[in-house]
């Protein structure tokens, strides 16, 4: 069930991200993962970053050891990928506020892109560490989305975290619904402001992954799998848990606090 | 509806369907949900001593709907975390079976004393597990080592205890009466099926590990076959388990003796909802074939092939 394929292209993105590009029919909806194996190395969930059209693509930003090996792929490079797996983001609402950090703009952007093509007003903001981090800034741009940008370094936009800058725009404008992706104590933030406006939340969450068909327990979060009951969760169901922002679980199933809250 | 019902070594089950080790069962909340679902009971991740990651990723390989290879390697957070897990599974109300792994009978009998100080109702030895190198399959293929092991156990804790044994061998009948024997209160057969998938375009096994157990569909005439041979060796019940997905399938192992049942390829490929359909699927088969309990089914094609 997994489909051997050639990485057709390797762009470089931010000094730490990389999109490969790589043909794979299967059709995607915005929000899906596939899982990427490099031979002889370990399967690692991806969310697709690009989703439409034969050439998928998955967006990568250098965290652990394998993702290092994954941004040092190349053109040409063999990597197996079964899936698509997962939920969606509901696209149809008019007016959407979109909240990214870190390399949460992967997910985020295809989401985006139909949104728009559907006619919705989108706002994204976008986080970095600085401006060189931005990721998919233009992309988002092009794809008529209006972008805020918020930067740790200030070299960009607004100085200081994406949740501020969220948390401004919603107190300021009308939203029928917000989507983030990013680190969980940052789409934490992002629930506490959206939630006196009444304005839903939509999360695309993380948790390392083994089968993802729902058998192993390994992304269990709260009374969900994260890889069939997800990725994309309304808040409201994430913050009845106890996981949600304080907890994961390694590869054994030990349940760990999130080290060092994460930019935010 | 006929009465689904069962006694099994001790326990009483509102329905034999219970969740097998290995499906969930590294979070307490999942198996609270496996519970609410309909679950007749459910069992544990095979716990070990201390915390375990198992093998890298790929751990499986999916067949269309009929077969699951999998090589996770037994990851379990080991027992001293553990016991939280269980603790909240058992708030919900569940009926928890523990099931530990060990290389030696004395581990096993530090494990299970440790399993049964938690509040589970039984353990299940996984005396089977097809792909990990000192554990399952290779402490378990041995009638003498299974009888040592399930003694063991049994003399330090006085909740029943069940053993699974595999398939992977040439008499599983031989290994059940071992562990009846030894003083075992049941049988769970079968474990997954020792299997391989390779990858022709990259020349390597698919999997980290390279062997993995196949599960689903496509074992389950391998497991009824394993039943009826045990139901003929020993005395104690059997617990069905390998590819059931429908009432009917889950009647065949009942008719070929088994008195309880396990899932878990279904759950997996079906989600949490299977629990609920084969129970009613079951319960609608016994009513037309006249049965009033599930109990009454037991062995009843083993009568007629006497």
């Amino acid at each position: 069930m997994r489909t051997i394929v050639q990485v057709t292209d390797a762009v470089v993105e931010t000094p730490s991200t990389i999109t490969l590009r790589f043909p794979y029919a299967h059709p995607a909806d915005p929000g899906q993962f596939v899982m990427v194996w490099l031979p002889g190395d370990d399967e690692l969930p991806m969310s697709l970053s690009y989703i439409d059209g034969p050439s998928k693509g998955i967006t990568i930003k250098a965290m652990g050891e394998t993702s290092r090996r994954v941004l040092a792929l190349r053109r040409g490079a063999a990597i197996g990928v079964r899936g698509p797996y997962g939920n969606r983001f509901d696209v149809s609402p008019p007016r959407v506020l979109v909240v990214g950090g870190g390399s949460g703009a992967a997910v985020l952007a295809p989401a985006v892109e139909r949104a728009r093509a559907g006619g919705a007003a989108v706002t994204v903001a976008l986080g970095a560490t600085g401006s060189g981090e931005l990721l998919f800034r233009d992309r988002l741009r092009a794809a008529g989305a209006r972008v805020e940008v918020a930067t740790d370094d200030g070299s960009e936009g607004t100085r200081g975290y994406v949740t501020g800058l969220a948390g401004t725009l919603l107190a300021t404008e009308r939203f029928d619904v917000v989507w983030t992706c990013g680190p969980e104590v940052m789409m934490n933030k992002v629930v506490a402001a959206a939630g006196p406006k009444g304005v839903p939340v939509f999360c695309s969450v993380e948790r390392h992954m083994k089968c993802a068909l729902g058998m192993c327990d390994a992304c269990a979060l709260g009374p969900y799998h994260v890889c069939t009951d997800g990725p994309v969760f309304p808040a409201s169901h994430l913050t009845a848990t106890e996981d949600f922002s304080r907890f994961h679980r390694d590869p054994s199933g030990r349940r760990i606090p999130f080290v060092s809250p994460a930019p935010g | 509806m006929a009465d689904l019902g069962v006694r099994i070594a001790g326990l009483s089950l509102r329905s034999p369907f219970l969740l097998a080790s290995g499906i969930w069962g590294e979070s307490g909340e999942s198996l609270a949900g496996a519970w609410r679902a309909g679950a007749g009971g459910v069992i544990t991740k095979s716990i070990g001593e201390g915390p375990r990651p198992g093998y890298p990723n790929p751990t499986v390989e999916v067949y269309d709907q009929w077969g699951l290879l999998n090589a996770m390697g037994l990851p379990n957070p080991g027992i001293d975390e553990y016991p939280q897990e269980i603790e909240i599974a058992r708030r919900a109300g569940a009926t928890v079976i523990g099931s530990v792994f060990a290389g030696t009978a004395p581990e096993f009998a530090r494990l299970s004393e440790r399993i049964e100080a938690t509040g589970v109702r039984a353990i299940e030895l996984n005396l089977s597990c097809p792909h990990a190198e000192g554990f399952g399959t290779e402490v378990g293929s041995d009638p003498a080592d299974v009888q040592r092991i399930v003694r063991a156990v049994v003399e330090r804790v006085h909740v029943p205890v069940i053993a699974k044994i595999t398939p992977n061998t040439a008499d599983a009948g031989a290994l059940a009466l071992a562990a009846e024997q030894g003083g075992a209160a049941a049988i769970s057969a079968i474990n997954t099926v020792r299997g391989l998938a390779i990858d022709v375009t990259l020349r390597r096994p698919v999997l980290a590990h390279g062997l993995g157990g196949l599960s689903g569909a496509a074992i389950k005439p391998v497991g009824l076959a394993c039943v009826w041979q045990i139901y003929r060796r020993v005395k104690i019940p059997v617990i069905g388990v390998g590819g059931i997905r429908t009432g009917t399938d889950a009647l065949e192992y009942v008719m070929a003796g088994a008195r309880a049942l396990q899932v878990g390829t279904a759950i997996t490929f079906e989600g949490i909802g299977a629990f609920g359909r084969l129970n009613r699927e079951l319960s609608e088969r016994l009513d037309a074939l006249g049965y009033a309990r599930l109990e009454d089914a037991v062995g009843a094609a083993q009568t007629a092939s006497a």
